[in-house]
């Protein structure tokens, strides 16, 4: 098994989502080049946080026309998993891979600071490890973090359980006051409509070691490797 | 023929534009209440070069609804012009 993390100009997070998977999973990982157009066979891609090609447009709008970009998305249209994390899930709005777009946070600042998130649907390849309902403590860092979709796109994402992490308070609890950035519903990560492409704003590449102050990111880590072994089997 | 294209992508109007939002609010401290509504967007300028006015203009738009804006967000305007013989160059 196999996971690669792709890097653009202007990624942050790569090392960090690499020394997730590989030292605190302990899953072979490497890394993709942006310019590459081989996905080097392997089972998963991270698309990890940042500000690629410096944010310049939009949020993910250059990223989307990257050589990789091309080979992420046919590796998505034939079923395989990709996590954008942060700055990914920007991009996977960007490239038509998951509906609606993140816009400024409501409080206009970039907030970086642990928030709560409540696992909504844990029958995905991303939260099947974890309980439904569980809340995990994960940090957040972007000033465009607001997830926003056309009502119809809301309704079709709530009713087909595709909202599958929403902000919530320490208790669990899905309120105003823990939306850290007006995100509609909440919604801090969804999955497309056939399940296998992740996009979450929280970092949980960020919260896999004790020394970080939680290890609530390493289930949902855990849970793709869970899936591909089950498909390995 | 070199055409000049100039090209405004604004929020959508159902979209809260927290940055227009806050620049209106400082317009107010600074004594300006009879300012509202300020939107702020992207101005894109750029060069075709094209056979025709209609191709440019088709160029433009596709380039701005393709690249330039993001429809989930974003709409756009465009504005083709002939360039002129100095600026072409």
């Amino acid at each position: 098994m196999k996971i690669g993390v792709v890097v653009f100009p202007g990624s942050n997070c790569d090392h960090d989502a690499y020394y997730a998977l590989r030292h605190e999973i302990g899953v072979e990982t490497v890394f993709l080049f942006h310019k590459e157009h081989d996905l080097r066979d392997v089972d998963a891609i991270v698309l990890p946080g940042g500000f690629s090609y410096g944010d310049y447009l939009r949020c993910g709008a250059i990223a989307r026309f990257s050589p990789i970009m091309r080979e992420v998305v046919r590796f998505s249209q034939s079923g395989g998993p990709v996590i954008g994390i942060c700055n990914g899930f920007q991009i996977l709005c960007e490239a038509g891979l998951l509906p609606g777009a993140l816009l400024r946070n409501r409080g206009l600042r970039f907030i970086s600071k642990h928030i709560h998130i409540r696992v909504i649907n844990n029958r995905t390849i991303f939260t099947g490890e974890l309980a439904a309902g569980e809340v995990l403590r994960i940090p957040i860092a972007h000033g465009e973090g607001n997830y926003y979709a056309d009502p119809e796109v809301l309704h079709e994402l709530n009713a087909e359980g595709r909202i599958v992490f929403q902000y919530c308070d320490a208790a669990g609890n899905v309120t105003d006051g823990a939306n850290p950035n007006g995100s509609q519903f909440n919604i801090a990560g969804i999955v497309n409509g056939k399940g296998n492409v992740l996009g979450m704003m929280p970092h949980p590449e960020r919260a896999c070691s004790p020394l970080l102050g939680s290890t609530d990111g390493l289930g949902i880590f855990r849970s793709i490797v869970r899936s591909l072994e089950i498909v390995a089997a | 023929m070199i055409y000049n294209a100039q090209v405004n992508v604004m929020l959508r109007p159902a979209i809260l534009d927290v940055q227009g939002k806050t620049v209106e609010n400082s317009l107010h401290s600074h004594g300006h209440a009879n300012v509202g509504h300020v939107r702020i967007g992207k101005h894109v300028t750029f060069e075709i070069e094209a056979a025709s006015m209609e191709e440019a203009e088709a160029i433009a738009r596709e380039v701005s609804r393709d690249v330039l804006s993001n429809p989930v967000m974003e709409n756009f305007d465009v504005t083709v012009s002939e360039a002129a013989v100095e600026e072409a160059r």
